[in-house]
């Protein structure tokens, strides 16, 4: 089957810059962990409040500047509703819902997963910026989404 | 070369009698497309007037109901009904014959009681699950009744086209099969494929809504969902592709590129379909990263058909402008139709699929994904993809495809050639908003986003307001087009020559097609066997984890 050689150089540039997408990506994947939030560990969602850490969610401190913050989402809220930590810590943060599916997101931040029942999510953000930053919940749940919000206060 | 025995052959009236048929057929298709896509423009206009804080929605009929209505009908709904309507036109025009229209009725009558179930369910308010239906969110079970004929109808329509271009090839066993019907055949086959996965979910679905099963698998059912919803975008891109390739040429007195590239064109969007769904679920715990990553590689493969079709468009526009005497590239331009809504319809959605394009590069693009998912980013997405190249194209096509089913003349054609501009408008300005308001992080699918005056939320409402005045503009657009199109029925009036919308014929300077391409039923068993290969893994995930299964809930 003949090609034209104008379309031929086309395919070659779009090959070409799919390669170089993939090429980025890939590399930062492997060397530099940068992989989407895929945590697979699963959990009772009706005992998420007998099961531990999640029995006393919130915030511990693991060592200078890093922290892990266990979180409950139910509609309509996320407990903790508010976490404080010192600028620069890294805090990395496991969340699993106790009922419908929720999203988890602190926006402008790398901060981002969907919780899914039965399911714990983990992310990690390094917080270097001072500030109360906004914790939303981005899916749908329910006739007061628009209501489950939480905050990050960094000091 | 055999020699087949044809049968004799009908009378010609016999023949224009069937060839009516069929067209009231696509016809009533393409009427019932126009008057969802009116509802569901309503609904988006109060929506983003909504998120705008410029209205707010009673409790009795509440945001994310309409919201809800909306995506159904949008996404699901006219898109279906109109693609199905012109599929039945490819292939029934393409292979005349006196042929029964029971399945293609039944097909129709299917989808509408499907339909009209849904729709009435929803705007009840016993089904505000959005149009993704999520479980454990739990939705009346005729919701869930209903989306399922809907589907099983548009298997009847698939099924009539299948069984005419097997009669046509019985009949023609020397012949390719005319582009048209590939097109309409090959996108089928690839959409009975990828429904195939939420008539599985319906499976699982229907009998938890109806209480007879306890629970029910949350990631399992939606992966189901996302095996059909990404191959359910392509669908609507073969649609407005098969529209690019071989209706749009006609408008300027273009030819069809390539046959050959066209057929592997499509042959590469059903094979790269289905293997794709997880990056829909990049962020979703409990699968493996590295399974997201291979649908990463294997999404990226769409870029060859689209490159493909960006080459084969524009070079049947430059062909046929040197044919005329015009050269370079303002040349073509100026040669263009561009007063024509059949033509500046389609082509301005060309115009919006670049961007678009490139907006999905990077939603795919898998780590990155963290940036956009579930913003107004995405919403951005999907409007300036579905909303304005498919949905110009539509709208551009039913201005041609209208008065060549029914014979009548098209009614105010300058209201026509306005609205298409307002389209395009309105969807860039809206749509160009909805991506910055997206990347500033505001979520999706929230009927209010000041979270009592949180500060991070305050630099969203700008772009909020500029999305509901092009929301706006695009709903005026599409009354305009309501109009045009029932006034065509309504004023009745008839030409001495009947208005016609051809396909366009192949260049002459085209190559041959290798008859390889027209062996649809090998290529459909390469698609199954990748859809399997890219599935296997993360489902055998899913099972293996022994999920919980969750109760139903109404949350709304």
């Amino acid at each position: 089957m003949h090609i034209h050689r104008s379309e031929r150089i086309w395919l070659f540039f779009g090959v070409a810059m799919l390669a170089i997408f993939l090429g980025v990506i890939t590399t930062a994947a492997v060397v530099d962990g940068f992989v989407p939030p895929s945590r697979v560990q699963t959990i009772d969602p009706t005992k998420v409040s007998q099961t531990p850490p999640f029995d006393h969610p919130g915030l511990h401190k693991i060592a200078d500047g890093a922290y892990e913050a266990y979180y409950v989402a139910r509609v309509f809220s996320f407990t903790p509703a508010s976490i404080e930590v010192p600028a620069g810590s890294r805090v990395t943060f496991y969340v699993t819902s106790a009922d419908v599916e929720h999203g988890f997101s602190v926006p402008e931040t790398g901060v981002n997963t969907m919780v899914t029942p039965g399911w714990v999510s983990s992310v990690a953000h390094t917080f270097n910026t001072p500030g109360t930053f906004l914790l939303i919940c981005n899916e749908y749940c329910g006739a007061g989404h628009q209501l489950m919000a939480a905050k990050v206060v960094v000091k | 070369m055999s020699v087949t025995m044809r049968p004799a052959a009908p009378s010609g009236q016999l023949l224009a009698l069937s060839r009516a048929g069929g067209n009231l057929l696509a016809l009533t298709h393409i009427y019932t497309a126009t008057l969802v896509l009116g509802v569901g423009a309503l609904f988006g206009m109060l929506q983003g007037l909504s998120r705008a804080s410029l209205i707010t929605m009673p409790p009795a009929f509440d945001y994310y109901r309409m919201l809800t209505a909306h995506g159904v009908l949008m996404a699901l709904v006219f898109t279906t009904f109109f693609i199905t309507g012109l599929f039945t036109y490819c292939v029934y025009e393409t292979i005349p014959r006196v042929r029964s229209l029971a399945l293609g009725w039944t097909g129709y009558c299917t989808m509408l009681v499907g339909t009209v179930l849904t729709t009435v369910v929803i705007l009840h308010g016993d089904a505000t699950v959005l149009y993704t239906f999520y479980a454990p969110l739990k939705a009346s079970p005729f919701f869930y009744f209903g989306a399922t004929l809907l589907v099983l109808g548009t298997w009847c329509v698939a099924f009539d086209c299948i069984f005419n271009v097997i009669w046509f090839k019985r009949m023609n066993p020397a012949k390719r099969i005319p582009l048209p019907a590939f097109i309409a055949t090959t996108t089928f086959i690839m959409w009975i494929i990828a429904t195939l996965g939420v008539v599985a979910e319906m499976g699982l679905l229907i009998p938890w809504s109806l209480g007879w099963t306890p629970g029910i698998d949350v990631s399992l059912s939606r992966m189901l969902f996302w095996y059909f919803g990404h191959p359910l975008v392509y669908f609507w891109i073969m649609g407005a592709y098969a529209i690019w390739y071989t209706l749009i040429p006609t408008t300027f007195g273009g030819k069809v590129f390539s046959d050959a590239l066209t057929r592997v064109a499509f042959v590469s969007l059903l094979l790269l379909s289905t293997p794709v769904g997880l990056h829909h679920q990049y962020l979703d715990p409990g699968i493996s990263a590295g399974w997201k990553w291979l649908h990463t590689v294997v999404t990226y493969g769409v870029v060859i058909p689209s490159f493909m079709t960006a080459f084969a468009i524009f070079a049947s526009f430059e062909i046929a402008a040197r044919r005329a005497g015009r050269r370079g590239f303002l040349g073509t331009i100026r040669f263009l139709p561009w007063r024509n809504p059949v033509f500046a319809g389609p082509a301005l959605g060309m115009l919006l699929f670049i961007p678009g394009g490139f907006g999905g590069i990077v939603n795919n693009s898998y780590s990155m994904d963290v940036l956009v998912h579930n913003t107004m980013w995405i919403v951005g997405h999907f409007h300036i993809t579905v909303g304005g190249p498919v949905a110009l194209t539509f709208i551009g096509a039913s201005y041609g495809l209208i008065p060549a089913l029914s014979g009548r003349l098209l009614y105010a054609p300058r209201l026509a050639l306005i609205q298409v501009y307002t389209f395009f408008v309105g969807m860039t300005i809206m749509s160009t908003a909805m991506h910055f308001a997206g990347l500033l992080g505001s979520p999706r699918r929230t009927s209010d986003v000041s979270y009592m005056g949180a500060q991070g939320a305050a630099t969203w409402h700008p772009e909020m307001l500029w999305a509901a005045f092009g929301g706006t503009l695009v709903a005026i657009s599409i009354l305009m087009f309501i109009i045009v199109a029932t006034g065509t029925y309504v004023a009745n009036k008839r030409a001495e020559v009947a208005p016609t919308f051809a396909f366009a014929d192949t260049d002459e300077d085209a190559m041959e097609t290798p008859p390889v391409l027209d062996r649809l039923g090998t290529w459909a068993v390469i698609a199954i066997v990748l859809a399997l290969l890219a599935y296997a893994g993360p489902v055998t995930q899913q099972l293996q984890a022994h999920a919980y299964l969750a109760p139903g809930m109404r949350t709304w």
